[in-house]
């Protein structure tokens, strides 16, 4: 095996480690590692509160403390806390976080890292990419400048973002005499607000970051404050529960097949998103709905394992051998499944540039699976630093929060956030960038986006006088769409020409129409490099119906298929007929009507005749109707 | 799950995630040990191959005890190893050996240059020869557009700042200010054509996670990292013009990590043995933005 060569190989370097063995597992750091980000509006002390931190529990490195102070006395610059974090040039010339720099820590009980999310607004988008990576959050109010716009807009992010664990400090409570009442002032003006959204911070603390107080031990200068230092509440956050109870849901990341030293394995890759598996479960692909058995759990370098649980990047072989595309979700038979189609209601948080606008194209990725989608209908959007609601606005502009439905090309499948939030939660991509994150609220019963565009499209059609029936008989012969698929390299095009010639020949009115033809014409508005197969699939299915409209046949070919997209073939043509010829080995990768595999043998004049054979039978088929 | 298993956990998606979606990418493999458990992460997540060229930039002062260990485990893992170099600068004495630049120079002469021309493909690259067991010269020229690196945000403060994903543009400038967000596994992983990624799937380990994953693993490393009777050891890699050994008498995986969790390292940065960050305050920031790792 494989395995144990590589094992091997290893063994002839160890000379240089001695005695490695299991006994030194004990060496390793067992110590569990929390990620806590700190937010709130700009100036409000969230660096000093960091540097402040690392430098009381003796984090930092030696001399760095003197150093920066040293450096700050020769700019003659008053010494800060913050520039302990801020190591880079941009940030300490404009003296503001412009990103989330992580800070790492140790407490009695864990290793900690602290990110520091920035205040500015502009800089949202790396606030939440810092607070997304958090388990437990602390938000920081300026006791003297109160409650600010940003101070309730992270709370907000904080709760979309599903991080529930949250300590309110309320900091510089030296500028406000470290005064009681000032403080529960605060405390009363920001729980109002956290009530409207259903939060409940773990403890309000009142803190002095530049002075130390009520860091990591009781302040002196606050006895009325009985409610336990920052760190101690730190302490009491919790590590997130294992998610190994839930039902299975793995987002197949890639299928690999990796032929080298003779290696054979077809390994369905990704992360398990939630649950446990073991050899010889049973399990579905959503939303393709194939079944079939885990026949192994891959892995290097590890024993052979039998089972395996949530948040393992591992690997399964299956059987019976199934042709899946990656971006499906598996999860086991006998569990809830997943839920699946084409449209959703969410909660959405948005960043991008261009406001998000109906009738759009963007891409929506949720576990592995990416997909075109486009926003269906605005419930109402938010503002979320003052929750205040409008229901008329048309779009979500950067910085609004929004309840809204989503609509996508082709089936997905997910979960409502609130039963698993791994698989309840997407980004949406426009223009190249994440502009927009938002988790699922409830599934809608609709139909899918180009149901809708076929729809809309045959209610403005303007019928012609001659009918369809018309047309077939004058011209002796059923439209159809014949389209050659299978993997490249198949002699789908050769064959594709000869087809159309023999066709032809035959008295029929037939047409080839070349991918390289759309690219230069019909699609040249989409840049090269660029790869929108869904696109171009609604386009061939938009001209293919003219051409069938028109009564001919039509000849094309596409690399690869799969069943949602011969179902968005079939919504366009709008009845007509479609011809799936494969080329290449088959193995049920969805269904056709004739396979050609030169691996057969077979003469290029056969694999024509069998096609004719078929536009023949069709033909039948019409007249008999007619 | 413990610590180094959640973390191992996310790199290896994030090296899938980077497979799946470009295509022209390498990984720049230093000889060093964070970019040796990189290397190790990639048979991890793709079962025990490594389906992409490993990328090595020989200034022709590594210690040649690294290119040995290099060579040997290239061909025992069969591994598509890929040199490039800065010809011109090393034939015209342009270097900080030969005492005609500083130090800051000769890192952007050797190292940023002749990466950022071996990546592109305008310089000649040399690929191993599994049948004749020795490098030859590179018939592809196409540039890596994706390129995945080992560097760890506990490293030094400009570092913290980046992202798994980090595109850079044509001149390979990093904006650090308008950096995309991040959150719930999904990264930029797409972009207009023309755009250069750097993927960094080590930015949460620490240098000590880095031992404690080679202890668990048992991945081979180069003995340099290991006392071997002088009291001296290399806890960071290099050209060994510019760094030093640290005073030390580990010489085991066990004994580094006990040094570095409660003994005398436990609060000296790691690269404070290399001289080119010392020559102005934001010399690895400068080089940094330069596209030097
Ligand atoms: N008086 C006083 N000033 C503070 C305190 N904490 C922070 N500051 C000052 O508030 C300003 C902004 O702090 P900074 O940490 O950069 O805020 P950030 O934008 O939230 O990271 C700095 O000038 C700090 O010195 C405090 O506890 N008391
Ligand atoms: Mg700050």
């Amino acid at each position: 095996m494989l395995d144990n060569k590589i094992v091997q190989s290893q063994l002839e370097y160890t000379d240089q480690q001695p005695e490695i063995n299991a006994k030194n597992e004990s060496l390793i750091d067992t110590l569990e590692r929390m990620n806590i980000v700190i937010v709130g509006h700009v100036d409000h002390g969230k660096s000093t509160f960091i540097g402040r931190l690392l430098a009381d529990t003796g984090t930092l490195p030696k001399g760095k403390l003197d150093q920066v102070k040293a450096m700050c006395a020769a700019n003659a610059k008053p010494f800060e806390y913050a520039f302990l974090l801020d190591a880079l040039k941009d940030e300490q010339s404009q003296g503001i976080t412009i990103d989330t720099a992580r800070s790492f820590f140790k407490s009695e009980k864990r290793n900690y890292i602290i990110i520091d999310a920035p205040g500015h607004i502009e800089f949202l988008k790396n606030m939440i990419t810092g607070a997304a990576r958090a388990e437990a959050a602390i938000l920081v109010i300026d006791a003297h400048e109160g409650v600010q716009e940003n101070s309730r807009r992270h709370g907000y992010m904080l709760s979309l973002l599903g991080i529930r664990q949250i300590i309110v400090c309320v900091n510089k409570m030296d500028l406000v005499d470290n005064n009681k009442e000032k403080f529960n002032a605060i405390v009363k003006e920001y729980q109002e607000f956290l009530d409207e959204i259903k939060l409940t911070p773990l403890a309000y603390v009142p803190i002095s970051a530049r002075e130390g107080d009520n860091l990591i031990a009781p302040s002196e200068s606050m006895p009325w404050y009985k409610g336990g230092d920052v760190l101690t509440w730190m302490d009491k956050c919790e590590k997130q529960a294992s998610k190994d109870k839930q039902p299975f849901r793995f987002p197949v990341q890639d299928v690999y097949k990796f032929t080298e030293a003779g290696d054979d394995r077809r390994v369905f890759a990704g992360t398990i998103e939630t649950g446990t598996i073991s050899d010889g479960d049973e399990i579905v692909f959503l939303p393709s709905n194939k079944e079939a058995k885990i026949t192994s759990i891959e892995g290097f370098n590890l024993p052979k394992q039998s089972s395996v649980g949530a948040g393992y990047a591992t690997g399964f072989t299956i059987s019976p051998q199934l042709y899946i595309k990656p971006g499906e979700l598996i999860c086991k038979k006998g569990e809830t499944p997943a839920k699946y189609g084409t449209n959703f209601k969410a909660n959405l948080f948005w960043l991008g540039k261009k406001p998000l606008v109906q009738n759009k194209k963007y891409k929506i990725k949720i576990g592995a699976a990416r997909a075109t989608v486009y926003l269906k209908e605005i419930i109402h959007v938010l503002d979320a630093s003052a929750l205040t609601t409008e229901s008329s606005k048309s779009h979500v502009d950067r910085h609004d929060v929004a309840e809204c439905v989503f609509q996508t090309l082709k089936p997905i499948a997910y979960d409502i956030s609130s039963d698993i939030e791994s698989t309840g939660r997407f980004v949406i991509i426009d223009d190249y960038e994440i502009a927009g994150g938002g988790i699922i609220s409830e599934s809608v019963d609709s139909t899918s986006r180009l149901e809708d565009v076929a729809h809309q499209r045959q209610f403005l059609w303007e019928k012609s006088e001659i009918t369809a029936a018309d047309r077939s008989r004058q011209m002796e012969q059923t439209p159809t769409l014949i389209l050659l698929a299978g993997p490249r390299d198949t002699g789908k095009i050769e064959l594709a020409k000869f087809l159309e010639e023999s066709l032809f020949k035959s008295g029929k009115k037939v047409y080839y129409l070349g991918l390289p033809n759309m690219v230069g014409g019909v699609s040249s508005d989409i840049p090269e490099g660029v790869e929108d197969r869904d696109e171009h699939i609604r386009r061939l299915g938009e001209l293919a119906h003219l051409f069938t409209n028109a009564g001919m046949i039509l000849i094309s070919t596409i690399s690869d298929l799969d069943t949602y997209e011969i179902k968005m073939l079939k919504t366009l043509l709008d009845g007509d007929q479609l011809i799936i010829v494969y080329c290449g080995e088959y193995k049920n990768q969805f269904p056709v009507d004739s396979i050609i595999s030169k691996a057969d043998g077979e003469e290029p004049e056969a694999s024509i005749q069998k096609i004719m054979e078929l536009v023949e039978a069709k033909q039948a088929d019409t007249n008999y109707y007619l | 799950m413990d610590n180094l298993e959640k973390i191992e956990a996310q790199s290896i998606y994030i090296l899938r995630e980077s497979y799946r979606e470009f295509k022209n990418m390498c990984m720049l493999w230093s000889i060093g040990k964070d970019s040796t458990v990189l290397l190790w992460l990639a048979r991890k997540a793709f079962f025990g191959h490594v389906p992409f060229p490993l990328v090595h930039i020989d200034t022709s002062y590594k210690i040649p005890e690294m290119i040995q260990y290099r060579d040997d485990l290239v061909k025992k893992w069969k591994l598509n190893m890929v040199y490039g170099q800065n010809k011109e600068a090393l034939a015209n004495k342009q270097t900080y050996p030969d005492g005609n630049v500083d130090r800051i120079q000769c890192c952007k002469n050797l190292k940023s240059g002749a990466l950022k021309h071996t990546l592109s493909g305008d310089w000649t690259r040399y690929r191993f020869d599994h049948d004749v067991q020795d490098y030859v010269e590179d018939s592809n020229k196409e540039p890596y557009t994706g390129v995945i690196v080992g560097v760890r945000a506990d490293e030094e403060g400009s570092r913290s700042k980046e992202r798994y994903f980090s595109p850079r543009d044509k001149e390979n400038d990093w904006d650090v200010g308008d950096q995309p967000p991040e959150f719930w596994n999904q990264f930029k992983t797409d972009f207009s054509p023309g755009t250069h990624l750097r993927i960094h799937p080590l930015l949460d380990w620490t240098e000590l996670n880095i031992w404690e994953y080679i202890q668990r693993e048992n991945i081979p490393i180069t003995g340099l990292y290991f006392d071997r009777g002088k009291g001296q050891r290399y806890r960071s890699l290099g050209c060994y013009p510019c760094t030093g050994s640290v005073e030390s008498t580990s010489t085991s995986v066990p004994e580094i990590i006990e040094e570095l969790r409660s003994g005398k390292f436990a609060n000296i940065a790691e690269r404070s043995g290399r001289a080119q960050d010392k020559e102005d305050g934001g010399g690895l920031e400068t080089l940094r933005r330069e596209g030097y790792m």
